[in-house]
C-alpha cells in the first residue's frame, strides 16, 4: 500500500476523494447561507447556524472537514511541485492549445487564491464565533433561544464593507471555476467515467460550478443592493 | 487547389549540438515556399539552404510522412504537431501559416525525453513503459482459432480507438505536467476491452503505471490537453479506464 | 544446370511443407541458449521473427534505424491481411489463395513457397487475435472480412484502415515481452552498414550508432535480413523517408544473389506530385476504386484549360469525360489490377490528357457514387481517407473529384532465398519484402502483411533450426576476429570517403536525379533504348556523386545527411542493377512492362518460353557487369495462362 500512497495516481486519489468531500460540504454550506437571503429577520439563518454549532454529528465532522482541507491543500502543493519537475525546461512559445484561463490548467493557482480567501473568511467569521467573540454576536436574536446572532455578524460585514462584498463575490466565482473542473476530474481520477459519462459529468461539473459561483456571490450582492 | 507562395517566413528553431551541449534559438529566413508544401518539406528546403551555406542542417525526426509511424515530433508555435487538428507534423501544411510569420520550432520539452540533437528527442522512456507490460503473454503457435472467442463489435471498436495510438509523444509534450497517461491509457485500455487482455490485467496496469512514475513523467491533472493534441484523437475516457484498472488491481492486493 | 539450389521439397504441393518440416533438423533447448541470431529490421517480418526466435530460446539481437521498432514502415499498410480461413463459407481454401497469389504474380513466383504461405496464413490470424489485435468484428462477435483486389472471395481481415499498424503493434508487443525477459537485445537508432562473413558463413554485422556515430561490431551464428524493399531508389515513393536497401545491398556485395530487381509495384491511386519540393507520396487506399470512377477529359482543349486552371472538373459534362478504364476494360472497369490501372493512367497523361498543372494526374470521381448511395454512405466508407486527402491537398473530394497518379509502392524483387529463406550465403536469411520469393511479378493487395508475418512467425523459426543445428559446436562469435576488424575498417573508410568528398551538392540532389532517371526510363513502361540510356546515366551519376557530394556535420554525431549519403550510394548501384534486370527481361509480366513485348492493343504480353525463370544476379565488382544466374520456375500444379481483364 505504501507505493500506492506515493504513486502519482495514489496522490491524485486523495485529491479526488477530499475534493468530492469538500464539494459536499460546500453544498450544505451554500444551502445554509442562502437562508441569509430568504429571511431578512435573520431567524432562519441563526437557527441553522445554531444547529450546526451544537449538533454532535457536525461536531465530529468539523475536525474531519479540517483534515479534508489540509490534505487537499498539502497534497496539491506536493503534486504540483512534482509535476513541475517533470518538465525542467519550459516552452518558449508557451501553450497555445488550451486558453490561458482554462480552469483545468489553473487548478493550483485557483486553489491558492481560494486558500487566501479561505483564511480571510475564517478570520471574518469562524474565529469570531469560536474564539474571540464579537459584540455583534451577542445581539439578541428574534428566536427566543439563547444563541449567537451570526446573522448580525454577516449582514454587518456585507452592508458596511463593500470591499468585502467584492472579495466574497470573487471568492464565489473562484470556487465555481475550481469546481467546474474539479468535480468531473474527481470522478475521472477514481475511474468512474467513460466516453458516455464524460459529457454528462462535464455538464454536471459546469452546472455545479455555476450554482456555487452564483449562489455564493448572490449573498453579498443581495446585502449590498437591498440595504 | 491553387496554393499561394509565401515569399518570406522566419523559422526560429532550437539548436543544440548534443544531449549535453547548451542550446539556443536561431532564426532563419525561408523564401518562396508554396502553401501546398508540407511543414517538413519546408524544413527540407531550409536544411538544403543551410548545407549549401556551409552550415549544419537541423536534425529532426521523421519517417513515414503520412501520419502513422509516430516518428515526427516538433512543438510548433505553442502546439504539439503544430496549429492544426488531428495531424502529425508531417501532415501539417504551410497553409496554416501566413506571409512574414515567425514560426517557433521547439523539441518536445519532457524531462523523460532528453534532447539528442536540435529538435530530435529520445523517446526510449515510452519503449520502457511498453516493455513493462504492454503485451499479452502468448508465444507464437499453440493459440486457439481466431473465432473461438467472440468479442462484441462495440468492445472491438473501442479497443481499436485506443490501439490507434502512434506513440509520438504529443500527449506528454503538450501536457503541462509532461504526463504520459494518455499513452499508457491507450495500451491498458485496449487490453482492458478485450478478453485476451483480462488474464494479466492487474499485473499490466500496476507494472506500466509504476514504470511511468519511475521514468519521471508527471501525474495526470485531467486538463484534457493531450486528447486535443493527439493526432489520433484518443479520448481521455481511456485514462479513466486506466485508473479504474489500476485501482481495481490495487484494491485486490 | 544452375548453381542455384532452391531446395524445394519433393512430393505433392500440399505435402511439401509438412514433409520438409518433418525432415529438417531441430536444435535442443540447451543448445538454443548458446546460439545467437541477429535480426536486421523490425517490421512485421523482423519483429515477428525476433520475438519468435527468442521465445524458442535463441539469443537475439534486433536492429532498427528508427527510435522504436514500432515505427517500421509495415505500420503504414492500410487495407488488410489475407488468410485462407473460409470463415465466409464462400469456398475459399488454401489452394484458392495459393492459386490467386501465383496468378496475381503473373506466374513468376515459386509455387512451393506460395503454397506454404497459403498454408500458414490461417495461423497468422489466430496468433494476432491471441495477441490482442483489435480486428473488425461482426455484431455476433466473430471476425469480419472484406474482399480485395479482384479476387472472388472475401478473405481479407482488417482493423479499420490501419491493419498494418495493428499487426505491427501486435508483433511489437511480442517483441517487447522478449526484450523485457532479456531474450532480445534491442538496438534502436542503429543502422547495419556491413555484413561479416567468416569462412563463407554469415557471422555478424557492422552497425553504425546513429546517435553517437560510433561504428560497432556484432557477432552471431546467423543473420536475418528483414529490412524491407528498395522502392526509395525512385526517390518519390509511398515508402517512408528512411526506407533503404543498404542492408540487402551490403549482403549482395558480400555474395548474396539479388533476384528479380525489376519487379516493382506501382500503385495507381496516390496523391499526385506537387511541385519540385515534394519529399514523398501518399497512398490513397485501393478500396476507393470500388466506388470512384476514373476519367480524363475527352477533348485536348479541355485538358489544357484544366491544367491552366481556367475551368474545373465539374464544368465538364459527362459526354466530355473519358472513363478510359471502363472503355478499355469493360468487364473489370475501374477494378482492374494495380499494374493495369497504373499503365492506363500513364498512357492518358503521356497522350496529353493529364489534369493538374504538371499534366500528371487523372480524376477519381465520387460524384456518381454519391448520387447513387448518398453522401452518408460514402462518408462512412471512406471518411478518413477523404479527410486525409483534404488535409494534404486542401480540396474537398465530396465536391470535386480527387486527383490521383501512380506511384512506386512495393518491390517484389529482393535477395534471392531458397525454400528455407536462406540466401546464397550460408547462415544469412532474408524475410519479408527483403526477399523475392512469394509475389512473383506483381503482389496482390493484402498479401504483403501475410508474407511478412508468415516468414517471421511460422517459417523462419523452423527453417533456421536446420542450419543452426550444425552450428552448436561454434562458440560465441568473437568480434575481435580479423574478419570483423577488416569489415569495420572498410566501413570507416567508406564513411570517411563520403564525408571527405566535400563537393558542392547535398545528397538529396543526387537522390532526386536518380529518381528521375529511374521514373522516366525504368518506371511503368520500359524499352531497351531507355534502359540502356538509364544504365549509362546512372553510371555517370555515380561518378558525379563521388566527385561532388557534400556531407555537412560531424562523423561522430547525429548526422542524417551522412546516413542518406550511404543509402543513396547504394541506391545508385541498385538502380543500375534494376535497369539491367529490366533490360534482360524482354517480356511484360506483372509490374514489369516492356513496350517491345505487348499486344497490338498495348496490353502486356508474357513470354513463358524464354522468361519463366528467376533472374538472380551475382555481384562481380562495382564497375563490372553482374553475373546472371537463372532459377527455372517449374509449375507442377498450376497451368499458365495469359492474364486478361477485357
Amino acid at each position: 500500500m505504501s507505493n500506492f500512497l506515493s504513486a502519482s495516481i495514489g496522490r491524485k486519489v486523495f485529491m479526488s476523494l477530499t475534493g468530492l468531500f469538500l464539494i459536499s460540504f460546500l453544498l450544505i454550506h451554500l444551502t445554509l447561507n442562502l437562508f441569509l437571503i430568504f429571511d431578512d429577520s435573520g431567524n432562519l439563518f441563526n437557527q441553522a447556524a445554531h444547529f450546526m454549532a451544537t449538533n454532535p454529528i457536525i461536531k465530529v465532522m468539523e475536525p474531519i472537514l479540517a483534515l479534508g482541507f489540509i490534505i487537499h491543500i498539502i497534497w496539491s502543493g506536493w503534486i504540483t511541485l512534482d509535476n513541475m519537475k517533470a518538465r525542467p525546461q519550459k516552452y518558449a512559445s508557451g501553450d497555445q492549445l488550451l486558453k490561458w484561463w482554462a480552469p483545468s490548467k489553473n487548478m493550483f493557482i485557483l486553489g491558492c487564491m481560494i486558500f487566501i480567501f479561505l483564511v480571510l473568511h475564517i478570520f471574518n467569521f469562524w474565529v469570531k464565533m469560536k474564539i474571540t467573540g464579537d459584540p455583534l454576536l451577542d445581539q439578541a436574536t428574534g428566536t427566543g433561544v439563547e444563541m449567537h446572532n451570526a446573522y448580525a455578524l454577516v449582514s454587518n460585514l456585507f452592508i458596511n464593507f463593500p470591499l468585502y462584498d467584492l472579495i466574497y463575490v470573487l471568492g464565489g466565482i473562484l470556487v465555481g471555476l475550481h469546481i467546474s473542473h474539479g468535480f468531473w476530474s474527481a470522478f475521472q481520477t477514481i475511474g468512474l467515467n467513460n466516453i458516455n459519462w464524460m459529457k454528462r459529468l462535464k455538464f454536471l461539473a459546469n452546472l455545479i460550478g455555476i450554482v456555487f459561483a452564483v449562489g455564493f456571490s448572490s449573498i453579498p450582492i443581495y446585502f449590498l443592493i437591498k440595504f | 487547389m491553387a496554393d499561394k507562395i509565401l515569399n518570406k517566413i522566419y523559422v526560429k528553431v532550437w539548436r543544440q549540438n548534443n544531449a549535453t551541449a547548451k542550446g539556443r534559438f536561431e532564426t532563419y529566413t525561408v523564401e518562396n515556399v508554396s502553401q501546398g508544401t508540407s511543414f517538413l518539406e519546408m524544413m527540407d528546403i531550409l536544411n538544403d539552404e543551410l548545407i549549401l551555406g556551409g552550415k549544419d542542417p537541423i536534425a529532426f525526426d521523421h519517417d513515414c510522412r503520412e501520419g502513422i509511424c509516430g516518428m515526427c515530433s516538433l512543438y510548433i508555435n505553442g502546439h504539439a504537431h503544430g496549429p492544426d487538428t488531428q495531424v502529425t507534423t508531417c501532415q501539417l501544411h504551410m497553409r496554416k501559416f501566413h506571409e512574414g510569420q515567425t514560426i517557433t520550432v521547439e523539441p518536445w520539452r519532457v524531462g523523460a525525453f532528453p534532447v539528442i540533437k536540435d529538435v530530435m528527442v529520445d523517446r526510449t522512456a515510452f519503449e520502457k513503459i511498453q516493455q513493462a507490460g504492454g503485451f499479452v503473454s502468448v508465444n507464437t503457435g499453440g493459440v486457439p482459432d481466431g473465432n473461438t472467442l467472440p468479442i462484441s463489435q462495440d468492445d472491438a471498436e473501442e479497443a481499436m480507438d485506443a490501439a490507434a495510438c502512434i506513440g509520438c509523444g504529443a500527449c506528454a509534450a503538450t501536457c503541462k505536467n509532461s504526463s504520459a497517461m494518455l499513452f499508457l491509457a491507450a495500451k491498458v485500455s485496449q487490453f482492458a476491452k478485450l478478453p485476451q487482455g483480462q488474464v494479466e490485467a492487474k499485473r499490466r496496469a500496476k507494472a506500466m503505471y509504476a514504470k511511468m512514475d519511475e521514468l519521471g513523467f508527471g501525474g495526470c491533472t485531467n486538463t484534457g490537453a493531450c486528447e486535443l493534441a493527439c493526432p489520433k484523437s484518443i479520448s481521455i475516457a481511456h485514462i479513466a479506464r486506466l485508473n479504474r484498472e489500476y485501482l481495481k488491481a490495487k484494491l485486490a492486493d | 544446370m544452375s548453381i542455384l539450389n532452391s531446395k524445394i521439397p519433393e512430393g505433392p504441393i500440399a505435402e511439401k511443407w509438412s514433409n520438409h518440416k518433418a525432415g529438417i533438423k531441430v536444435v535442443s533447448p540447451a543448445n538454443k541458449r548458446k546460439l545467437e541470431v541477429i535480426v536486421v529490421g523490425t517490421g512485421l517480418a523482423g519483429a515477428s521473427a525476433a520475438a519468435s526466435l527468442s521465445e524458442l530460446g535463441y539469443n537475439v539481437k534486433a536492429f532498427c534505424y528508427q527510435d522504436s521498432p514500432r515505427r517500421a514502415h509495415s505500420i503504414a499498410a492500410q487495407g488488410g491481411i489475407n488468410a485462407a480461413k473460409n470463415y465466409q463459407n464462400d469456398n475459399d481454401s488454401v489452394y484458392r489463395l495459393f492459386y490467386d497469389t501465383v496468378k496475381g504474380g503473373d506466374y513468376r513466383s515459386r509455387e512451393a513457397n506460395v503454397h506454404r504461405l497459403a498454408e500458414v496464413s490461417p495461423n497468422i490470424i489466430d496468433q494476432c487475435v491471441a495477441q490482442g489485435v483489435p480486428f473488425a468484428r461482426e455484431y455476433g462477435g466473430l471476425l469480419s472480412n472484406r474482399s480485395f483486389g479482384g479476387v472472388l472471395v472475401s478473405r481479407t481481415f482488417y482493423a479499420r484502415g490501419q491493419t498494418g499498424q495493428q499487426l505491427l503493434l501486435g508483433a511489437y508487443s511480442a517483441l517487447n515481452r522478449q526484450i523485457a525477459e532479456g531474450g532480445v537485445k534491442m538496438y534502436t537508432r542503429h543502422e547495419m552498414v556491413d555484413l561479416v562473413t567468416i569462412d563463407g558463413k554469415a557471422r555478424g554485422i557492422i552497425a553504425r550508432d546513429m546517435v553517437t556515430g560510433e561504428v560497432k561490431r556484432f557477432g552471431a551464428h546467423a543473420v536475418v535480413i528483414a529490412s524491407g524493399g528498395y522502392g526509395n531508389v525512385f526517390f518519390l515513393s509511398t515508402n517512408a523517408m528512411g526506407c533503404n536497401a543498404s542492408a540487402s545491398w551490403v549482403c549482395y556485395k558480400k555474395g548474396a544473389f539479388f533476384a528479380n530487381p525489376c519487379f516493382v509495384q506501382i500503385h495507381p491511386t496516390c496523391i499526385p506530385v506537387h511541385g519540385s519540393q515534394q519529399s514523398k507520396l501518399t497512398l490513397m487506399s485501393e478500396s476507393l476504386r470500388n466506388d470512384g470512377r476514373v476519367w480524363t477529359p475527352k477533348k485536348m482543349e479541355d485538358a489544357e484549360k484544366l491544367r491552366k486552371g481556367l475551368i474545373g472538373p465539374n464544368d465538364l459534362k459527362d459526354e466530355d469525360r473519358d472513363f478510359y478504364l471502363e472503355r478499355r476494360y469493360p468487364s473489370y472497369g475501374n477494378l482492374v489490377p494495380r499494374d493495369v490501372a497504373s499503365r492506363a493512367a500513364k498512357e492518358r497523361c503521356d497522350a496529353g490528357y493529364g489534369v493538374n498543372s504538371e499534366g500528371k494526374a487523372v480524376y477519381l470521381d465520387f460524384k456518381y457514387a454519391i448520387e447513387r448511395l448518398g453522401k452518408g454512405t460514402i462518408e462512412k466508407r471512406y471518411g478518413n481517407l477523404f479527410q486525409m486527402y483534404e488535409k494534404i491537398t486542401d480540396a474537398d473530394p465530396y465536391k470535386e473529384p480527387m486527383q490521383i497518379y501512380p506511384a512506386i509502392h512495393y518491390t517484389m524483387g529482393g535477395t534471392w532465398v531458397d525454400y528455407n529463406l536462406m540466401t546464397t550465403i550460408p547462415g544469412l536469411y532474408a524475410i519479408g519484402e527483403a526477399n523475392f520469393s512469394d509475389h512473383g511479378a506483381n503482389r496482390l493487395g493484402a498479401s504483403a502483411l501475410m508474407q511478412g508475418l508468415a516468414d517471421g512467425y511460422f517459417v523462419l523459426p523452423y527453417t533456421i533450426g536446420d542450419y543452426l543445428a550444425g552450428e552448436i559446436m561454434i562458440p560465441k562469435i568473437d568480434t575481435n576476429l580479423p574478419e570483423f576488424i577488416e569489415a569495420e575498417k572498410g566501413v570507416l573508410n567508406k564513411l570517411d570517403q563520403l564525408f571527405n568528398i566535400k563537393g558542392k551538392t547535398p545528397v538529396d540532389h543526387f537522390h532526386k536525379k536518380l529518381g528521375q532517371i529511374m521514373w522516366d526510363n525504368v518506371g511503368m513502361a520500359r524499352n531497351a533504348e531507355g534502359l540502356t540510356k538509364a544504365i549509362k546515366e546512372i553510371q555517370e551519376l555515380r561518378v558525379e556523386f563521388y566527385k561532388d557530394l557534400l556531407v555537412p556535420g560531424e562523423l561522430k554525431n547525429v548526422n542524417p545527411e551522412l546516413e542518406k549519403a550511404g543509402r543513396v550510394a547504394d541506391f545508385i548501384e541498385l538502380g543500375e542493377l534494376l535497369a539491367r534486370d529490366a533490360l534482360n527481361r524482354n517480356e511484360s509480366c506483372g509490374g514489369h512492362f516492356r513496350e517491345e513485348s505487348s499486344t497490338e492493343e498495348g496490353e502486356a504480353k508474357r513470354d513463358d518460353a524464354n522468361f519463366a525463370y528467376v533472374a538472380a544476379w551475382e555481384f562481380k565488382g562495382v564497375d563490372a557487369e553482374p553475373a546472371l544466374h537463372k532459377e527455372d520456375l517449374v509449375f507442377e500444379t498450376i497451368h499458365l495462362t495469359q492474364r486478361s481483364y477485357k
